[in-house]
């Protein structure tokens, strides 16, 4: 068996996700080809070849690949995915927008979002939010999947593994980039986060959430947010957990003004524990809680904060 | 321009699914269907497209069981004004639904699909990707703004980071998140309306597609459940759990 992990980067550094997918590779066994596809992309190639597990790094660096397009990238992948048994992305937005038309292209049928592995062609998915478990076999010769990142644990990186230039790709001429608006924080980021403070509806203002960001950074926390949030524009989509936003699990997460709709525990119940606040005691999210708290979160957060200040007992 | 908007019908999204017992699948008898959240905000794109001028046709088509009939209904007293139904029961895999809809492209040469991100059954999040491919076209996912110009189309896209902007040549393939927009309610004078209007049927068949699943599945079964929490009723316990019993923080 060959896998060819397409490596998520921003041209100088890999994005964390990709860790996880190589984790992935290394529990399907085999030689692991990571891919880095980018324009100006040496300082991602460079963090690629100590990722412990890669046999190589391909690196493909030209200009048409530099904003990660898929239309540029797609053709690329093609191009050498059939010298693998398996081609894998993180399922994240860029691994979402890439690898479904690379498999296309392929005549393949991608499987999505895997969370385990059982066999080389039979692996485990959620479906409907999170609330069923797939187990699916893949009867086309080569497979092409996604990997949920919370699934996996974070490869190391204290290998050096040879880095190859692979060239031919081309300009599609489909699409052109024009420009990103990202969320610059100091916070850790919410996908990797081992502790996530995320607030609701509850929350009732943009304003409010700075409460939020305030007992966040007393814990070392990522802030995150229900769609209610988001839609109501207290706080930017990034922040998004749920079904088909962000797929979160960390150590300790907890939810303020969260009622816990389906769509949003699907984002967040692998979390290792989960308190919530809020203050109506028949909230959906109390079902899935570690620890419940049914109050005002206007008082309980500056209680909160004051608690987290006095000294372990 | 003419629009095509792909959509899909699933179990409601209000509804909590169950495993049959004999991990087959999910029970789908006697479950309320609805068109798919991510399809709704589609249709209801296309329909704003048309208002502004931007589109002159709207197609509404799925892929599936004959009673996909009932949400082409809905997307027509939304405003589509024809739909095309693809019998095939059951409804096939992602890649199949791309070169049914691949065929259905090549017949009516929109300028525009626009289709939802994913579907709230099976998570997959590929089909527009899958179409795009096949087709050859520009690509613009999880789209949460979009504007069409004469020979482009506009799109703000939400990614992990944040938001990126990309310019996409005509034809293109747009796949929509959910604050896009406010999918509108049909008026009943529109659900009477979409009665008449016209729906085409064809087959896997008759369009040249073989739609033979690629995946096999084993089994389906609940996810394992949390073990029931406890009630706190101060901070100062509330952080005594969280240090000495759940050891988080």
């Amino acid at each position: 068996m060959s896998i060819l992990v397409i490596a998520e980067h921003d041209n100088t550094s890999l994005r964390p996700a990709t860790l996880n997918t190589v984790s992935a590779a290394v529990v399907l066994g085999g030689e692991i080809d990571l891919l880095v596809a980018g324009g100006n992309c040496q300082g991602a190639a460079d963090e690629a070849a100590t990722v412990d597990g890669v046999s190589r790094v391909l690196m493909a660096d030209d200009p048409a690949l530099i904003d990660g397009l898929a239309e540029n990238l797609a053709p690329l992948v093609e191009s050498i995915a059939r010298n693998y048994s398996h081609v894998l992305a993180p399922a994240t937005t860029y691994g979402k927008n890439l690898l479904p038309r690379a498999a296309a292209l392929l005549d393949v049928q991608q499987i999505s979002d895997i969370s385990a592995i059982e066999s080389p062609d039979t692996f485990v998915r959620p479906i409907y939010a999170g609330n069923a478990l797939a187990t699916v076999r893949s009867l086309d010769v080569m497979k092409l999947i996604t990997v949920r990142t919370t699934a996996f644990d974070a490869a190391g990186q204290s290998s050096t593994a040879p880095i190859e230039t692979i060239s031919g790709c081309q300009e599609a001429g489909l699409s052109k980039f024009i420009g990103e608006e990202l969320t610059r924080s100091e916070r850790p980021e919410l996908t990797t986060a081992d502790i996530i403070v995320s607030g609701g509806r509850g929350m009732q203002s943009s304003e409010n959430f700075g409460m939020l960001e305030s007992l966040a950074d007393k814990l070392g926390a990522a802030v995150g947010a229900s769609r209610a949030a988001v839609d109501a524009g207290y706080v930017p989509n990034d922040y998004q957990v749920g079904q088909t936003g962000k797929v979160v699990a960390p150590d300790l997460y907890i939810a303020v003004g969260i009622s816990g709709a389906i769509q949003h525990l699907a984002g967040m119940k692998d979390s290792k524990v989960i308190v919530a606040i809020n203050k109506d005691e028949e909230a959906p999210i109390f079902q899935v809680a570690d620890y419940g708290w049914v109050a005002d979160l206007f008082e309980a957060i500056p209680q909160l904060e004051e608690a987290l200040d006095s000294p372990s007992s | 321009m003419k629009v095509l908007v792909p959509i899909k019908r699933v179990i409601d999204a209000n509804i909590k699914v169950r495993v049959k017992a004999d991990e087959s699948g999910v029970e789908l008898n006697n479950v309320k269907m609805a068109m798919n959240p991510f399809c709704e905000i589609a249709v209801e794109e296309a329909i704003r497209l048309r208002e502004a001028g931007h589109a002159e046709e709207i197609i509404a088509v799925t892929v599936g069981p004959t009673q996909g009939q009932e949400t082409l209904r809905t997307a027509l007293a939304m405003g589509a004004d024809r739909a095309i139904l693809v019998e095939a029961d059951p409804a096939p895999e992602s890649l199949a639904v791309a070169k049914l809809l691949k065929a259905i492209v090549d017949k009516e040469a929109p300028g525009l699909v626009l289709l939802g991100k994913q579907a709230i059954d099976g998570d997959n999040n590929q089909t527009g990707q899958m179409l795009s491919g096949l087709l050859g076209w520009s690509i613009g996912t999880f789209v949460s703004r979009l504007q069409v110009e004469d020979a482009v189309v506009r799109v703000t896209r939400e990614v992990d980071g944040g938001l990126e902007n990309i310019e996409l040549i005509q034809p293109a393939i747009v796949t929509v998140d959910l604050r896009l927009n406010e999918p509108r309610y049909a008026s009943l004078p529109n659900i009477m309306k979409a009665k008449k209007k016209p729906l085409d049927t064809f087959t896997p068949e008759a369009l040249g597609v073989d739609v033979s699943p690629r995946l096999e599945t084993i089994k389906v079964i609940a996810p394992p459940a949390r073990a029931s929490g406890t009630r706190v009723t101060s901070a100062a316990e509330l952080v005594d759990k969280l240090r000495n019993e759940a050891k988080v923080i």
